[in-house]
């Protein structure tokens, strides 16, 4: 939603533009839901439309004490309230704040043709820049958690920002601020993982055996993490995909333009940038996906290929900003 | 509160039962998370729904709504009978050992002195035997039959595991988890905190659920230590200034009692207030009870109250009922009793039981004047808005005046939280359009009734003329000069015995120690004393520096009383002075003098030797097991059922319900029986939204934005009612009709063989505001109150549920 100048980008949607590379002592952030201490009290959802500007009409009760009903181009973040009971008739409530994940290998920027609509910066935030948007829903297609939502008022896509614009001037996101158990952390990766670690160990001496970490390798991990007590079965959370994956239709087309690619590595390579590539479907016509499906049933579930294209190394740095 | 929201996270069990505090106090729930992982402290919640607390706690164990005083009374038996008592404290800190008189006695239900005809109890041998001096006789071998340990381990006696399973619904094997979690806090360094609030008031029985409690956590050692306490979660940011400023019929400011009828002289008064120490050596402090009061009437007669007039004692009003609560005052409405009302800061026809009942009495009245920053429903009572409020406005007379009011954040002024703390707020934003402060409105009537009297005179005009009222602008009494007012001054200088001047005229006082009876001070509340001195506002300190981490801040804001953050915290120490847990010190005796991080709960120079109770306000000096004629319906807590109730008492059948709660014969008829309506109602709160203000607020109605019930699985397939389906909620007293939330979370229990349901009714939704249109949960509630202070008893009754086509008409 911001200026996307604001803070270095490390990847920008369907253009070889490349972003610059000073200025980069910037650390990799993470927002940390311990789901363990969350009360699905909705102050998060509350400072979200504040902050942001966001007020859905008022709806109508749906059966569960989720309000307003789904993500929307008005709601960025949800509540979703699952009743879980094991095989001893254990229940558990289990209380999940959805929303944009910020994928390190964000599917919908490498399923975005428009150029310039889908941002990701330094600090891992992934960003969709309205203004570039053309409403074709390519990265709803190319999200592995069903999160952005196209506004059918002005057919742009909408979702999370993290508060890019408040990490940009150093505050924590809205909802981070408004959590009165604080459930929702933030700061860097590091030390969003290292305090997880100790929050696991908590609940496992409270019998939670399988609790930890949910910071899913299918995407390369992500920017918004989740503390499980059950975190080998993620879908008890409201669906919680087990091991998120970028769409298949978007690695394949990443697989047949690979020519394109390694063109774009050697002039890359003559101008001196050996190490930056930006890659995309931004090639990609609308229709040639149905065909492109038909060939990925053909081809099977091969395994994705790691990572995402011309990513470059960063170094951390030892002091966090935040 | 007697601890603190920050105490919370000292706690090593944080058990919540007549409460859901993730729920309805979700910002100072954040101690109860600190107490999990900086103390490791387990989380257990009774309660009979899986609830939001549940869904972050250890351990759930349901209960059927207004059971809980079997169920906790089995956790004494529980107790006792496995000796996890924390012995020196119970021997030291409690009545245990004192002897009760012998008239004193309970069969099938009833305390000795029952008056069927009036449903009250004659108290006289609810006493303590006393000897030749007046003071209690105490046996320490606890050999004598009536010792209160003794009675208490009798009484108790009855409630066996599966006495208590039957009554409840709990399973055993969970409520012996419970009973066990409980009791490994009886060590002396191990602290459980006890969190509640309108799950145990709003019961014909509240007062003693709360109680039964407090005995608990005496017999564990739990009272006056860190991460202790019986800790009552109010249920808005200033109910405890209500109650501290004494806003009830039968109060004055500072818990002191208003006048009785029959209590016409001054001396009269007192008689039945300065309680006499019962025990040799005890502080006994309501001895110092004539100094609040003649200092009270000070404030609010000034010269007017002599020494010669018994300060202007007759210009009180003398009651001639135990009070008169809000139950009572529409009882009177509907009989056409009261003519006009003032409601001020209140919803009645949302918030009281009996939505039709009330409708009907405000449509007798003559005028109706509501003060509120919102279009309530009370204030539309008239409006004819189909089946959510059936009425016809050209049959109601009553006039209504709504004078918009400022809301807090527009004024100046201070609110008490739970934990007694007088905090200081800021005026944030103007008010909108013709909203005034409450200040000025209140002032504007009295000013304006003062000139009738003065004009017309009147039957007694004398305490209206003589009002004190000396403020710089009398039609506008700025909030920090009501705050000096409540906080007390000299009024001429105050000499030593010596004779030399200790404090001049005309000082804010620093403390109650400071008042006297002979007119020399004033001050309107005498627990707010040291609030606003000749140091400033103390109220607007805002300093979080805490000595030892334990969450006690005492330059932040002011605590009442004395700036005291832990109630009893003499208890804290052992009987030599040494706190009982070392980690976590509260005050303790260093030879000299109690020393600590918190204003001792007791003289500072008292020594240990000495030995002076640590419940200072007691009589006797000792927490109470059994207690004496305090309660109105037993010294000990007793398990009856709710007035609707879909069980007979299994302890003893011929007296169901409490026998000393008042009941009106039209509310009597009104009552349901569980033939009609099988299933248990139990009215709450949702986080979203708080009461009845936040639906006018656009975020919180979009995030609960329709009426719905809370119904388990089991009895949904049983009725065919399918999640997000149109229900019809009917009780004897009226019906709704709304969605059905299906859940997991509710399970029918087993009560004396027989499943039982229980529905859930959140209570936020009307017919005013933002969100979609609503009935309101009290149309269902019967009108009962609890038999000590008439609170309606809102989550026990019977209710009936069907399938619905939906709505009938517009909603």
């Amino acid at each position: 939603m911001t200026n996307y100048q604001s803070q270095n980008y490390i990847r920008i949607s369907a253009t070889t533009i490349t972003p610059p590379v000073a200025r980069n002592y910037e650390a990799s952030m993470a927002k940390l839901i311990d789901v363990s201490r969350c009360i699905g009290c909705k102050a998060c959802q509350a400072a979200c439309m504040e902050w942001n500007n966001l007020r859905q009409p008022v709806g109508l009760f749906d059966g569960t004490l989720k309000n307003p009903p789904d993500l929307d181009p008005e709601v960025w973040t949800l509540m979703r309230f699952a009743e879980y009971e094991d095989d001893k008739g254990n229940l558990e409530w289990l209380i999940r704040k959805d929303g944009c994940m910020h994928c390190e290998d964000p599917g919908c920027l490498k399923a975005c043709p428009a150029p310039g609509a889908i941002v990701q910066y330094e600090n891992g935030i992934v960003d969709f820049i309205s203004e570039n948007c053309i409403g074709c829903g390519y990265c709803l297609k190319g999200c592995p958690f069903n999160i952005p939502r196209i506004s059918e008022v002005d057919l742009k896509s909408y979702k999370c920002t993290l508060c890019s614009d408040r990490v940009a001037v150093n505050l924590e996101p809205a909802c981070v601020k408004a959590c009165p158990t604080g459930a929702i952390l933030f700061g860097t990766k590091k030390n969003m993982t290292d305090w997880a670690g100790e929050r696991v160990e908590d609940l496992k001496s409270r019998g939670y055996e399988h609790a930890g970490l949910y910071d899913p390798p299918g995407v390369s991990g992500t920017h918004v993490m989740y503390v499980l007590q059950h975190a080998d079965k993620p879908t008890i959370y409201s669906n919680l995909p087990d091991n998120p994956r970028i769409s298949p239709t978007v690695d394949f087309w990443k697989g047949l333009i690979k020519p394109v690619s390694l063109a774009g590595i050697a002039a890359a390579a003559i101008a001196g940038f050996m190490h930056w590539v930006i890659a995309g479907p931004n090639e990609a016509q609308p229709e040639d996906e149905d065909a492109a499906e038909h060939l990925i049933e053909a081809k099977a579930k091969s395994p994705p290929p790691p990572g995402g294209g011309g990513k470059p190394q960063r170094t951390e740095p030892v002091e966090p900003p935040v | 509160m007697t601890n603190t929201w920050q105490d919370i996270k000292n706690a090593n069990l944080v058990l919540v039962m007549g409460g859901n505090a993730a729920e309805a106090h979700p910002c100072g729930f954040k101690w109860v998370i600190e107490a999990k992982i900086q103390n490791a402290a387990r989380l257990i919640v009774v309660d009979p729904r899986f609830n939001r607390t549940a869904a972050v706690a250890d351990y759930h164990a349901p209960i059927r709504p207004g059971t809980d005083i079997a169920f906790l009374s089995g956790v004494i038996r529980y107790l006792l009978e496995t000796d996890q008592v924390q012995h020196e404290y119970v021997r030291a800190f409690t009545n245990a050992s004192l002897i009760v008189k012998e008239g004193y006695s309970f069969a099938d239900g009833l305390f000795n002195g029952y008056d069927a005809e009036t449903h009250s109890y004659d108290k006289t041998d609810w006493a303590y035997e006393l000897d030749d001096q007046g003071f209690a006789k105490i046996d320490d071998t606890w050999q004598n039959p009536r010792c209160v340990i003794n009675l208490m381990r009798k009484h108790v006696d009855r409630y066996t595991p599966e006495m208590v399973s039957r009554i409840c619904g709990t399973p055993i094997d969970k409520y012996l988890y419970v009973c066990q979690q409980i009791a490994s806090t009886c060590l002396p360094d191990k602290a459980m905190t006890s969190l509640f609030a309108l799950g145990w008031t709003q019961h014909s029985i509240g007062s003693q659920n709360i109680r039964t409690m407090a005995m608990v956590q005496l017999l564990l050692g739990n009272i006056g230590v860190a991460g202790g306490g019986m800790n009552a979660l109010r249920g808005h940011s200033n109910i405890q200034g209500l109650t501290d400023v004494g806003l009830l019929s039968n109060q004055l400011p500072g818990y002191l009692t208003m006048p009785k009828d029959e209590e016409q002289t001054f001396d009269d008064y007192m008689k039945t207030r300065q309680f006499k120490p019962l025990r040799p050596n005890q502080m006994s402090y309501w001895q110092n009870y004539r100094k609040f009061f003649v200092s009270f009437q000070k404030t609010m007669f000034g010269d007017a109250a002599t020494a010669e007039n018994n300060w202007a004692y007759d210009y009180l009003p003398k009651l001639n009922l135990p009070m008169y609560d809000i139950i009572r005052a529409f009882e009177m409405m509907v009989h056409g009793e009261i003519n006009g009302y003032i409601c001020q800061g209140f919803n009645p026809l949302q918030a009281f039981p009996e939505k039709n009942k009330i409708r009907r009495g405000l449509s007798k009245l003559k005028y109706l004047i509501v003060m509120d920053p919102l279009d309530t429903e009370t204030a539309r009572f008239w409006e004819d808005v189909g089946p959510l409020n059936p009425s016809d406005p050209s049959k109601i007379p009553t006039e209504v005046f709504q004078l918009p009011t400022a809301c807090f954040a527009e004024e100046d002024g201070s609110l008490v939280n739970s934990a007694r703390w007088l905090q200081w707020h800021w005026k944030a934003a103007n008010s909108p359009a013709q909203a005034k402060s409450d200040i000025w409105i209140m002032s504007a009537i009295f000013h304006r009734i003062r000139e009738l009297y003065r004009k017309e005179g009147g039957a007694f005009p004398d305490p209206i003329l003589n009002l004190s009222w000396k403020y710089t602008d009398p039609t506008n009494p700025s909030p920090d000069e009501l705050a000096k007012d409540l906080n007390g001054k000299t009024l001429a200088d105050i000499k030593d015995p010596s004779g030399a001047v200790v404090l001049k005229a005309g000082q804010q006082l620093d403390s109650f120690g400071q008042l006297r009876d002979d007119g020399t001070t004033e001050s309107g509340c005498w627990v707010f004393t040291g609030c606003y001195t000749e140091k400033g506002n103390m109220m607007a300190r805002r300093d979080t520096y805490d000595p030892r981490d334990q969450g006690i801040t005492p330059d932040w804001a002011w605590a009442w009383p004395a700036n005291r953050r832990i109630l009893y915290n003499r208890a804290s120490a052992d009987v030599a002075g040494n706190p009982w847990n070392p980690a976590k010190p509260i005050i303790q005796w260093n030879g000299d003098r109690w020393v600590g991080i918190d204003v001792p709960d007791y003289g500072p120079t008292i020594k240990p030797s000495e030995g002076v109770g640590p419940f200072i306000m007691n009589a006797e000096g000792t927490g109470r097991f059994f207690a004496l004629d305090q309660m109105v319906d037993g010294p000990f807590p007793e398990h009856y059922e709710p007035f609707e109730s879909p069980v007979e008492n299994l302890l003893h059948p011929k007296v169901q319900n409490n026998p000393a709660a008042r009941v009106f014969p039209d509310d009597r008829a009104d009552f349901g029986t569980s033939a009609d309506f099988p299933y248990v109602g139990t009215t709450y709160r949702l986080t979203e939204h708080f009461h009845f203000w936040t639906k006018h607020a656009l975020i919180n109605a979009i995030l609960q934005p329709q009426e719905f019930i809370e119904i388990g699985e089991v009895l949904a397939n049983e009725k065919g009612i399918a999640n997000n389906s149109w229900v019809r909620l009917s009780s004897k007293r009226g019906y709704m009709i709304c969605k059905a939330l299906v859940t997991k979370r509710i399970k029918p229990m087993m009560v004396a063989g027989k499943p039982t349901h229980v529905i859930g009714v959140p209570i936020h939704w009307g017919f005013t505001g933002l969100a979609k249109k609503g009935y309101g949960a009290n149309i269902l509630t019967p009108s009962v109150g609890d038999a000590n202070t008439q609170t309606p008893e809102f989550k026990a009754f019977l209710v009936n549920v069907e399938p619905s086509n939906g709505p009938e008409g517009e909603v």
